[in-house]
């Protein structure tokens, strides 16, 4: 009798967990669960990265938290979920996290056939190499007979193969698993080179004992627009995403900050700023949000360029310029479509 | 049987509790009721991963095996480059896997016995040393003596520039942190005759064998076979080759702006794979064979010794032919947990099979169903491989009865 009580428990337990497998309706899932569950990296200084207390902080973790700010109006109840290169797609689509906000390339096939759909571009990027001073390489053409560390699973992998076999180059790629190991590789001398996207590059270099030791080569290789993704077929949760994203940048564009935005959630003469804090109009409703989900957002992490300028701007130890993610006003690609 | 189910009838109880009191018929139907849950259980996780698949609106398909890879792997023993198929991507995994298993296996069963005889000497500080050796490596994860050792290798030998000056032999062996590097030979014409005196030397080896089992049976002369065979399969292919003047030319590595090339490597990622799998099962193996030499009773010494049976003799055709029945099935699962520990390779970045096909395939294709498949498949086929020729090969010492 022991016997069957115990496959019955167990296949009790097997359908408990099939059934929590959910495509559609992720925000009535994360509504219930009172917690939005984030997957980021693993460790990535700027983006994503757990601080001294060991809370995550980050561009994309602060995302992460703009998102809860919208959809449960609490930018602290995000349970932030890391995963790899290689995993994350199957968290994602295993329904164990609702939402990436992962330094992820926007692919065609990562979002076609992957199934997965990429709800906005939050950082544009190209895949850089960085070198010690020392070796004196000052192109990447000369990088011939290199060794070079590069993370495994990601579209850099196939980059650089193409790169170094168009230039007839020859390369000894080692492979790393997470972003903390490549820059133990790198730093013991395992190999010359590492490549990455230039974010990461410049957010890696910022954690060695002596940056200035190290330099990026000119050379951009490849197109790296990274972004958030969401599972296919939820059409509603990607329009969420798509459009959180967009209100960091509409915020930045018509001047709403962090510290302005309750004085201008009451009513401005800019029926657009009215329409996104939901003074005006119900944009929120039609998203399944609440009338004041913009307000919360930016009240929660400011706009675009506050939260760029916090994690990764000039003043910062990765000390990125704007350059190609500046608002489209000031000759960058980041360009929101009206709210309207 | 139960005898006792006429009374049964009497007291009035249903034919239900008839049965169940039967205890060949409960037997039969608790049987019956296992299976048809085990059953069930299966059919919902597959028909529960094809309605997830669909949900999401994936196929299940393996057509991208022929399409280019698009990546490249430093270690590969086939020709092999980005624009090479998944199929053969996997191959290149398989063939990695395949070399450090059975290096591995190699080493460790070489260690393993050395450890495992020096346990049992009577020398104290030999035994302790062994024991401690034992305790220590098989009591820590393999994991962490992968990772320590290509700590070790990584962060404590020198950079290449270093080697190039330092740390090598005679300007031909270099060991770095990119590996040991190794001058590779490179066949001449002449190098024919050395292969063909080297067949030569086997086959002979095998004819002296037999020819020497005769004449001991009929006369009972005993030819020093082993020293014999030595001098047929190596001396005599090397005198072959010294006299058609050493036809093999090196391709010494020499430093260049980064690093080495030409010769051979041996990576950092299988050094430390392979002297950690191989140390850690040798540990197992060490005491295995302990067990094994133990098991053959100390009378078997004494009554060998009385025949006159010198002690290298006795040890050779008496203790270790009754000492490897005991030796030989745990060994064989010794080997299976060697091989199936190679796929920790993924935590230095080895290439192998679940680096490539279940690692980087998989990511960049995005078919995790498929590949894991394929993966768990291959392993599958490879310790079923393993498991029959063991068990050939136990069957074949295994003790013949009369």
């Amino acid at each position: 009798m022991k016997k069957i009580a115990f496959i019955t428990a167990a296949t009790a337990a097997v359908l408990a967990i099939g059934s929590s497998v959910a495509n559609a309706g992720t925000l009535d899932d994360v509504r219930k669960r009172g917690e939005l569950r984030c997957i980021v990296s693993t460790g990535l200084p700027g983006f994503a990265y757990t601080d001294a207390a060991g809370v995550y902080q980050g561009f994309d973790a602060d995302f992460c938290r703009a998102t809860a700010a919208a959809v449960l109006g609490d930018a602290s109840k995000v349970k932030f979920i890391p995963a790899t290169g290689k995993t994350r797609f199957t968290i994602l689509n295993s329904g164990e996290g609702d939402v990436l906000w992962r330094n992820t390339t926007y692919t065609f096939v990562r979002d076609v056939d992957v199934k997965t759909t990429f709800a906005a571009v939050n950082y544009y990027d190209g895949q850089g190499f960085m070198v010690p001073k020392k070796l004196g390489v000052k192109s990447a053409k000369e990088l011939g007979g290199a060794t070079v560390c590069i993370q495994t699973g990601t579209t850099t992998e196939l980059n650089l193969a193409d790169y170094f076999r168009s230039n007839k180059l020859k390369y000894e790629p080692v492979p790393i698993e997470t972003s903390d190991e490549a820059r133990t590789n790198y730093l013991a001398g395992r190999c010359d080179v590492y490549t990455t996207d230039a974010s990461g590059l410049a957010a890696s270099r910022a954690t060695f004992p002596t940056p200035k030791d190290h330099i990026i080569l000119p050379e951009i290789i490849s197109k790296e627009p990274l972004g958030p993704v969401v599972r296919h077929g939820d059409d509603q949760w990607g329009d969420i995403i798509r459009w959180v994203f967009n209100l960091t940048l509409g915020a930045e564009e018509l001047g709403v900050t962090k510290a302005n935005v309750a004085e201008m959630a009451k009513g401005t003469n800019n029926p657009e700023i009215n329409r996104m804090l939901g003074a005006e109009g119900d944009l929120g409703a039609m998203l399944g949000l609440e009338k004041d989900w913009g307000t919360k957002v930016i009240a929660a992490v400011g706009n675009y360029g506050e939260i760029f300028e916090r994690h990764i701007g000039k003043d910062t130890d990765i000390g990125l310029e704007r350059g190609l993610n500046a608002l489209w006003t000031n000759g960058g690609l980041q360009y929101s479509p009206p709210f309207r | 049987m139960n005898m006792t189910t006429a009374d049964h009838d009497v007291d009035g109880r249903s034919a239900l509790s008839k049965i169940w009191n039967n205890r060949e018929a409960r037997s039969v139907i608790l049987q019956i009721i296992t299976m048809a849950l085990l059953i069930g259980f299966f059919a919902f996780i597959i028909s529960n991963a094809v309605a997830n698949l669909a949900a999401v609106g994936k196929t299940f398909s393996y057509d991208f095996l022929s399409e280019p890879a698009s990546y490249d792997i430093n270690q590969s023993l086939i020709a092999y480059t980005s624009r090479d198929t998944h199929f053969r991507a996997g191959l290149v995994g398989l063939i990695n896997t395949g070399l450090v298993a059975a290096c591995g296996v190699v080493l460790a069963t070489i260690l393993g016995f050395i450890l495992g005889v020096l346990r049992l000497s009577p020398n104290y500080l030999l035994n302790r040393i062994s024991y401690c050796f034992i305790e220590f490596t098989r009591n820590v994860p393999v994991l962490l003596h992968i990772l320590l050792i290509h700590g070790i290798m990584v962060h404590s030998l020198p950079h290449p520039k270093v080697a190039n000056t330092e740390f090598n032999i005679a300007d031909l062996f270099f060991l770095s942190n990119r590996g040991v590097f190794a001058p590779k030979p490179i066949m001449q014409d002449l190098l024919w005759l050395t292969i063909i005196a080297f067949v030569i030397g086997i086959a002979f080896t095998v004819w002296f064998k037999r020819y020497a089992k005769i004449i001991k049976d009929e006369t009972g002369k005993i030819y020093p076979v082993f020293l014999i065979g030595l001098a047929a399969i190596i001396g005599f292919p090397a005198l072959v080759f010294i006299i058609t003047g050493a036809p093999v030319t090196w391709d010494v590595p020499t430093f260049g702006r980064f690093n080495f090339s030409g010769g051979v490597v041996l990576l950092p990622e299988f050094m430390a794979l392979w002297l950690a799998l191989s140390l850690y099962t040798s540990a197992f193996i060490a005491e295995i064979v302990r067990a094994g030499i133990l098991s053959v009773s100390h009378g078997q010494w004494e009554a060998a010794g009385a025949l006159g049976i010198r002690r290298g003799r006795i040890l050779n055709l008496v203790i270790i032919p009754q000492a490897l029945r005991v030796i030989i099935p745990p060994l064989t699962s010794q080997y299976l947990n060697l091989t199936k520990n190679s796929s920790l390779a993924i935590a230095i970045g080895y290439m192998d099979v679940v680096a490539t096909i279940g690692g980087i395939s998989l990511m960049q294709t995005g078919k995790e169903m498929e590949t894991m498949i394929l993966v768990i498949a291959i392993y599958l086929a490879i310790s079923l491989l393993i498991s029959m020729f063991m068990n050939w090969y136990n069957k074949r010492i295994k003790l013949v009865e009369r």
